[in-house]
């Protein structure tokens, strides 16, 4: 049965019905002591022209899911589930197949931009390969327009066409990447943190060039990021993340403003403002993701859990104000046990518990 | 105890592929000239200047026999012989230069890195200078010069060996140090006081050494390489003090016209081998050690076959 | 911090330029140094046994190895300046006029190795690279190692004693190139196949050449091995490059990627690389021409060793040396034309 996991009315003139459409999505990784389970279980939609942000702590999961969409996973792992790109499953794609939309339809901005483009290669070098691996009838003028049409977009001028990746400071190498992961167009992009890297206030023209996608070309954007302060500026929803689950999915000022869930109210709070007077902090780690807890995965750690926390996985429901979230101080009532309510005797954390 | 021998086992059991192989081949290559180096008195059926037994003088070049399993060469010496001991001359010389180069090299690498300054620029001039002449020809210059002061012996041939190899390893220990310098937590034992003694002794060191052994048996495999070609020249350890394979080729290379082969092909091969072996070990070391090239042995991943398509639906117990 | 182009690549040129010549000042010191490290004199080991002791101290005054160190030092350099790198004790010929009659021959056979061991080298390194952990990868490094390790006089020899008599080519017991060329050409520029081209002779040319054949290629096989090894590593850690997976994630195929991004990025270093390994070489030169009695200075070398000529072996050591430091800065101004970052 398909899930409405959206709370707008999806389907504009242009494209009916979300872009991607994630169902259950697992991606595990082999290690030498047993498989990592990164990501167990993520369900998600993302209609054109949104943009959902994806936050948590390191090691939540994020960053893999990211890659998992892509297809970019090292060795050893694997993936599960189904992912429907405009109706098409791109996790049952042949190796082909997977890279004829890689470029074209699904795109990725990177973290650290300085070591993603080939220091040897002019950046003129690095638009004609894209292009010409998709579109390879283009002539050579055609593909000079395509490419400083892209940068125009970014606010990078033609005459640096020519020049070489370190010629350029660390906001502009960002912009570039980003001019060369749309200049195709593709229509779902996926952004793994591509501010942590920089400074604030280059952070905030990436932040602006994010925001102006949506407007421009419809792109459905995946923002990965720590930054809950990213999210609030530049997504439409946002979805929390915990070893490897989303915990809480909503609209961003709703879930800001009303957070359902133990976690998301608690990283809300470690937020650090200009009103901030005391650090706030989620005592603990995140847990070992090769063997997670019974029950929710965040209940060592939940100052508010319940005895049935620990014995019984939450279930997946709506939240008051639209989206989903799975906890169980937000019910369903009628599947927790007698008894399942009282507060549960949590164990010292000791200080080898803490990061 | 037992983790030492875990870390150390670590790149067999850890490491998958081509590494894996190299190390173990390379481990039993080597293995086998060690014993042949320690044991051999007991494994070589004579002296390695030994020209007659029991009063009967060798053959001259004789052929390959149950007597004489390498046959003998144009001094009356059996060549099996020779070739064990060898090894052992070998691995005297190779121990012996490595020992001065790590004694000297690691240190002075260590200071260069951590007090930099002038002293350290002096001393990267001086290394780089040597480091970059033709390590061979400057064995030949050492041996030469020394051999006038202490004769074609073991300790002439091992300083020789020593004086070219030192800049690698002071290259080596220095940028490592250099880098591990930066960590913070040396910057965290500064501040509580420790002495610049107790950083390197305690902090440094342990991260520096880590790359000696790979540079070690990578240099030592030059090292027996350097010695022979010594030997070849004539320059480096006389046929009487003791056996160098090196050296014996030289003897060989006349006689190869004369249909004369096992004289030259035993030696040679024993060069190749524990060359080969050494090698091995190194490259292997490298690849499992550095954790760039390193290709771990994943446990394959089991996804759950029936995965709940709708939580809201399905409950859990 | 933006440009509008690239660095200046004279500038770094010249900067390079200027850079040798504090290096050759230090080679030079180390050189004289090193020499003096054995006690005792010079004049005394090489000719101790010829000469009585007033013969002896003459020539000790002459030669101006009773002076200060400094002063000795000090003629030293000013000598090589006007290139003047003495004469030699054995046979009396300006060492200069030595190095000009066989350096060529040197040369030759060291450009010829260099040449085999890219030719043969660099490829099998990209496709033991490429192709990790498989057959041909495992073969192509057991080769590499095998190549490192057989000494090059074994390697001269096996190749002496079985190849060269089917192919028809000559050996160290042969009537050496000497014999056969002094009479036909008149040393041009001294170097053999560049006379032998000039003069047009065809049998000349195919002499030079067979004889050059199998030493060059003993020579080549030596950094065969290390090129190889070289070459592989740099593909593997280029291959996991960030850059190489950003553009997998833009669709660049496979290969693609491989062709265009890892192996040019991974030759990069290799030059560098590569241009250290003349230093290799002409270590190597030197026991391929005593195996294959190839007319080169390195045999001259071992021949002044034998005969314990001080001045012959400091003079040809330092010419050396000087080589070693001009070829790195060859290399080093092909290393800022390939790669845009190094102009500064």
């Amino acid at each position: 049965m398909a899930m409405d996991l959206t709370d707008e009315t999806i389907g504009t003139s242009a494209m009916p019905g979300p872009v991607i459409s994630a169902r259950d999505v697992r991606v595990w990784y082999g290690t030498t002591r047993g498989a990592i389970r990164a990501v167990d279980g993520v369900s998600f939609d993302l209609a054109p022209g949104e943009t959902l942000g994806l936050v948590g702590e390191s090691g939540c999961g994020k960053s893999t899911l990211g890659r998992g969409l892509m297809g970019l996973l090292p060795e050893g792992a694997k993936r599960d589930g189904q992912v429907l790109f405009r109706g098409r499953d791109i996790f049952s794609l042949s190796q082909k197949a997977a890279y004829q939309m890689r470029g074209r339809e699904l795109g990725m901005i990177f973290q650290e931009p300085l070591t993603r483009l080939n220091p040897l290669m002019r950046i003129s070098q690095h638009f004609e390969e894209t292009i010409k691996q998709h579109e390879p009838d283009l002539s050579k003028d055609e593909i000079r327009d395509r490419a400083l049409e892209a940068l125009r977009l970014m606010g990078i001028p033609p005459t640096r066409y020519r020049s070489y990746p370190h010629e350029f400071s660390g906001g502009m190498r960002q912009r570039l990447m980003i001019a060369l992961a749309l200049v195709l167009r593709p229509a779902f992009v996926v952004a793994d943190e591509p501010t942590t890297a920089l400074d604030v206030l280059v952070e905030a023209q990436i932040v602006q060039i994010l925001n102006d996608l949506r407007r421009n070309f419809q792109t459905a954007l995946l923002l990965i990021t720590h930054n809950v302060g990213i999210v609030a500026e530049a997504c439409d929803r946002v979805a929390v993340m915990y070893a490897g689950r989303i915990v809480e999915q909503g609209k961003v000022a709703d879930v800001f403003k009303n957070p359902q869930h133990p976690y998301t109210r608690e990283l809300l709070r470690s937020t650090i403002s200009l009103t901030t007077t005391g650090l706030n902090y989620i005592p603990g780690a995140p847990p070992d993701l090769v063997d997670p807890p019974d029950g929710c995965r965040f209940h060592p750690r939940c100052p508010d859990a319940m005895n049935v926390c620990a014995t019984k996985n939450p279930v997946n429901i709506e939240r008051p104000g639209g989206g989903r979230v799975e906890c169980w101080l937000a019910g369903p009532e009628d599947q927790i046990p007698a008894g399942g309510k009282q507060p549960l005797k949590q164990e010292e954390l000791t200080v080898a518990d803490e990061a | 105890m037992r983790r030492v021998l875990t870390v150390l086992t670590r790149p067999f059991t850890e490491t998958t592929g081509l590494a894996r192989w190299m190390l173990v081949v390379g481990v039993a290559l080597t293995a086998v000239f060690v014993i042949c180096a320690i044991f051999a008195p007991w494994l070589a059926p004579y002296g390695f200047a030994q020209s007659s037994d029991h009063g009967v003088r060798f053959q001259k070049l004789a052929h390959p026999s149950s007597a004489h399993l390498f046959g003998t060469d144009r001094l009356f010496f059996d060549v099996f012989s020779r070739v064990i001991w060898g090894a052992r001359t070998a691995l005297e010389v190779v121990i012996l230069s490595m020992a001065v180069c790590i004694v000297i090299g690691v240190p002075l690498g260590l200071a260069s890195g951590y007090y930099g300054g002038w002293f350290d620029r002096i001393m990267v001039l001086i290394m780089d200078a040597f480091y970059a002449f033709p390590s061979f020809l400057l064995a030949i210059v050492f041996s030469f010069l020394l051999t006038n002061a202490f004769g074609g012996s073991v300790i002439a041939v091992s300083l020789s060996l020593s004086a070219i190899y030192i800049p690698q390893y002071f290259r080596v220990v220095r940028n490592t140090t250099l880098s591990a310098k930066e960590a913070t937590y040396v910057e965290a034992a500064r501040a509580i006081g420790a002495s610049d003694g107790t950083i390197m002794r305690r902090y440094l060191f342990g991260n520096v050494i880590q790359s000696v052994p790979v540079l070690g048996t990578l240099n030592a495999a030059d090292a027996i390489l350097t010695l022979a070609g010594l030997g070849f020249l004539g320059l480096g350890i006389q046929s009487t003090e003791a056996a160098e394979w090196g050296h014996d080729l030289n003897r060989a290379l006349a006689d190869a016209g004369s249909g004369v082969w096992w004289t030259g092909l035993y030696p040679g091969l024993a060069i190749v081998l524990l060359v080969t072996g050494l090698t091995l070990v190194g490259e292997g070391l490298n690849e499992t050690l550095n954790p760039t090239l390193r290709r771990r042995r994943l446990l394959p991943v089991v996804l759950p076959s029936a995965h709940p398509a709708n939580p809201t639906q399905e409950e859990q117990n | 911090m933006s440009r509008g182009g690239s660095g200046s690549l004279p500038r770094y040129i010249l900067q390079r330029i200027l850079l040798v010549i504090p290096m050759l000042w230090i080679i030079l010191t180390l050189v004289f140094l090193v020499m003096r490290v054995a006690p005792g004199d010079p004049v005394s080991a090489a000719l101790g046994s010829k000469l009585n002791p007033t013969q002896l101290a003459q020539r000790r005054h002459a030669l101006g190895f009773d002076r200060p160190l400094i002063q000795q030092y000090w003629d030293y350099l000013s000598s090589v300046l006007h290139l003047d790198f003495g004469t030699t004790f054995s046979d009396n010929q300006p060492v200069l006029r030595v190095v000009r009659d066989n350096g060529g021959a040197t040369l030759t056979l060291t450009l010829a190795a260099f040449l085999i061991a890219l030719v043969v080298g660099i490829p099998l390194g990209l496709v033991a690279g490429r192709y990790r952990d498989s057959f041909p990868d495992a073969v192509i490094r057991l080769f590499g190692i095998l190549s490192y390790a057989a000494p090059i006089f074994f390697v001269g020899y096996l190749l002496q004693a079985y190849v060269a008599g089917p192919l028809g080519l000559p050996t160290s017991g042969d009537s050496s190139p000497i014999t056969s060329f002094e009479i036909k050409l008149h040393p041009k520029t001294h170097i053999l196949l560049v006379d032998a081209i000039l003069s047009g002779d065809g049998a000349a040319i195919e002499d030079v050449l067979k004889h050059l054949l199998l030493p060059a290629v003993t020579l080549g096989l030596l950094i065969c091995g290390v090129f190889i090894r070289l070459v592989r590593v740099n593909i593997l850690q280029t291959n996991q490059a960030d850059y190489v997976e950003a553009a997998e994630a833009r669709g660049i195929r496979r290969r693609n990627v491989t062709w265009r991004h890892a192996f040019r990025n991974a030759l990069v270093p290799v030059i560098t690389v590569v241009g250290l390994q003349f230093a290799l070489l002409l270590g190597g030169a030197v026991l391929t021409e005593s195996t294959f009695n190839w007319p080169g200075l390195g045999q001259k070398l071992v021949q002044y060793i034998n005969e314990r000529d001080y001045v012959a072996v400091q003079g040809i050591i330092t010419i050396f040396a000087l080589a070693v430091v001009l070829i790195s800065l060859l290399v080093d101004i092909i290393n800022a034309l390939i790669d845009p970052r190094v102009r500064y």
